[in-house]
């Protein structure tokens, strides 16, 4: 852990560096990737809301963006608490599927006569 | 990160509070006085202790409004109450704009007889319930970015650390003292935690959507093609009033004693009045709104729902134009932001909600203490490597902890005093009453560094614990509202806060009693006792 004194880690340059890489990338992820899910997230429920459960669309949004820091938490959370390989993964993939549903229903808005 | 699940949630747990500790510290410090910061300005402006409502306060006001404002296109009076001594009005002028806050004229009446009062110059408790939310001289929007971020990093730190500490209930139990220093920082720390853990969770999720558009314009941008005043008007906030239009044929405006009598009948048991606005003075198209002085619910601010409307020249009851109910999910949002504000009358809750903001305010403290105590034990543990000096970031926390966690207090407590001893009359004066907070944490920073820890500690919270105890004493040397006669004549405005201080003045000497007995008996910090596998290793 690194509430170890520094110096104990002498001799351990690899071992530590990649272990500083890899709570840097965890940060990163938890903090830069968990707002980006956490934005798309509530942009699809925005719209979605609307659709699946017939809510006003002034709701909608603002049970998305209530969600939304629940979310943002929890990613951060979740960034902090799985291996190392399955980070980025895990947030990149529901973020790109959100993004993509997100798209969809914006298109198929746009598209809609109204 | 392969150390095991709570391993990585204490790793988390430990820097998400730490990096933005001191930050949040100051946050939950002048947040929790934030609840009485209209207490804390009327205790700031001595030249309103001398105002006593009676009956006849109200219609006094409107009628010296007639004669301060007559041609002016609305006035609001706030009457005094339980938080308040004095009249506070404020009148639109008929060329400003509807919006335009910054052209509202303000003055301060006596309720006792109606005279215009000159207070001194003051930011009062506006100014630490601003700073909670805005800190100081920067951009209002960076600020509030900084500040969403910390609380950002404030919920990580609660979940973590309820993640962390599976035996939460049973913990809470469970406090140590003189058992080792480690023990007992880690159990007062769990137990402000635990003891108002529905509190901080609730303070610190409502902060974020208090931002919520501001942190997470997303949805809103998408939904609304990046037209915002749509999304409020349709979600019912800031739902602007029409603007005044005062009609061209002069009427006089109609006696308020009868409107009044009706209004006091009608919330009784709320409070009475709270304030009245007047719109078109003067004017034929005159009207007359009053407001109880309590909401009556948490969800909608100033007793938004409730209100009663006159004819200002008739004096008929006109009709209220309903207000659309909320749907549930503004309405959840809306609760819990109106807790967050503490946006409802009650004295008792008012308290609850004080203590918890202390328990909070602790609790990041002392999470701040225990980092630095949880290094020194473990470097005195360790084997013979660790005699050597004491790494810089150890030291570094240890004296910002010195100057933020015993210093805000004592910078809080020099603002106080600054508020009496700068003289009435000097220019900039709310200015210089902040620029002495400042100057007396910038202080406090920086004789950290330069005193040995333990004495450090000791000093700036001894300096903290005379400054806050002897406030009842600089009152009673500057002003006539002091406890010799706030007590007997029960004006617990004015007791409250004199006794809060001495309350504060007496827990920062306890701590500096403490702190000081090992600061100049023992030689250092002695060794703690630690059982082996004790909860050092498991919580960081």
């Amino acid at each position: 852990m690194t509430t170890l004194p520094s110096r104990m880690k002498a001799g351990l340059a690899g071992a530590d560096g990649r272990r500083r890489l890899d709570v840097a990338s965890r940060c990163l992820a938890g903090i830069g990737g968990g707002y980006a899910l956490a934005a798309v997230a509530a942009m699809f429920l925005a719209l979605a809301l609307p659709l699946a459960l017939a809510m006003p669309r002034a709701e909608a949004v603002y049970t998305a963006t209530m969600l939304s820091f629940a979310i943002h938490a929890g990613a951060i959370v979740w960034a902090f608490s799985v291996r190392a390989r399955r980070v980025w993964p895990g947030l990149l993939v529901p973020a790109l599927l959100l993004g993509g549903g997100t798209w969809l229903l914006h298109g198929l808005q746009q598209g809609a006569p109204s | 990160m392969k150390d095991g699940f709570r391993q990585s949630m204490a790793w988390l747990h430990t820097w998400s509070g730490l990096l933005l500790g001191w930050l949040l510290f100051a946050v939950f410090l002048t947040g929790t006085v934030a609840y009485f910061r209209q207490e804390v300005t009327a205790w700031m402006q001595p030249e309103l202790h001398g105002s006593v409502a009676d009956a006849g306060t109200a219609e006094r006001a409107v009628e010296r409004m007639g004669r301060i404002a007559p041609d002016a296109a609305q006035w609001t009076i706030a009457l005094p109450g339980e938080r308040t001594p004095a009249v506070s009005v404020s009148w639109r002028p008929a060329d400003a704009k509807p919006n335009d806050r910054a052209a509202l004229k303000r003055a301060t009446l006596d309720a006792g007889t109606g005279e215009v009062l000159e207070p001194r110059e003051t930011a009062g408790g506006n100014f630490l319930y601003r700073f909670h939310f805005e800190l100081y001289g920067m951009p209002r929007e960076t600020a509030r970015w900084i500040i969403g971020i910390a609380t950002m990093a404030m919920l990580v730190a609660i979940v973590s650390g309820i993640i962390t500490h599976r035996r939460i209930f049973k913990d809470f139990f469970t406090f140590r003292p003189e058992k080792s220093p480690l023990r007992s920082w880690m159990d007062g720390h769990v137990a402000a935690a635990v003891l108002a853990l529905p509190f901080h969770l609730m303070i610190t999720y409502s902060g974020l959507l208090l931002f919520m558009t501001m942190l997470m314009p997303w949805a809103v941008d998408l939904a609304y093609d990046g037209n915002r005043q749509t999304y409020f008007a349709e979600s019912g906030f800031r739902r602007a009033a029409p603007a005044p239009r005062p009609a061209p044929q002069a009427a006089p405006l109609t006696p308020v004693a009868p409107l009044l009598a009706e209004a006091e009948r009608q919330w009784a048991d709320r409070g009475g009045v709270g304030t009245i606005t007047v719109t078109n003075p003067g004017r034929a198209n005159a009207t007359i709104e009053l407001r109880p002085a309590a909401a009556d619910s948490i969800g909608r601010g100033g007793g938004g729902t409730e209100r009663l409307l006159f004819d200002g020249v008739t004096g008929r009851t006109l009709e209220v134009p309903p207000t659309d109910p909320q749907p549930g999910a503004m309405a959840t949002g809306n609760y819990l932001m109106g807790l967050h504000l503490a946006r409802f009358a009650g004295p008792g809750m008012r308290w609850l909600f004080f203590v918890s903001g202390v328990a909070g305010t602790v609790m990041v403290g002392s999470g701040l203490i225990l980092w630095v105590v949880k290094r020194r034990s473990q470097r005195s543990r360790a084997d013979n490597r660790a005699d050597g000096p004491e790494p810089f970031g150890h030291r570094l926390a240890d004296r910002l902890n010195i100057g933020v966690v015993a210093g805000l207090p004592l910078a809080v407590a020099a603002f106080f005093w600054a508020n009496r001893l700068l003289p009435a009359g000097l220019e900039e004066r709310a200015g210089w009453e902040i620029g002495v907070f400042f100057l007396a944490w910038a202080a406090a920073l920086l004789h950290a560094p330069l005193r040995p820890s333990r004495r450090g500690w000791a000093e700036q919270l001894w300096a903290g614990a005379a400054l806050f105890a002897l406030l009842p004493v600089l009152n009673a040397a500057t002003a006539a509202g002091h406890l010799g006669n706030s007590l007997p004549a029960g004006n617990w405005l004015l007791a409250g806060f004199d006794l809060t201080a001495l309350a504060a003045g007496l827990l920062l000497g306890f701590a500096a009693r403490k702190v000081g007995r090992n600061a100049f008996s023992r030689k250092a910090a002695s060794a703690p006792v630690l059982p082996a596998g004790a909860v050092a290793e498991e919580l960081t």
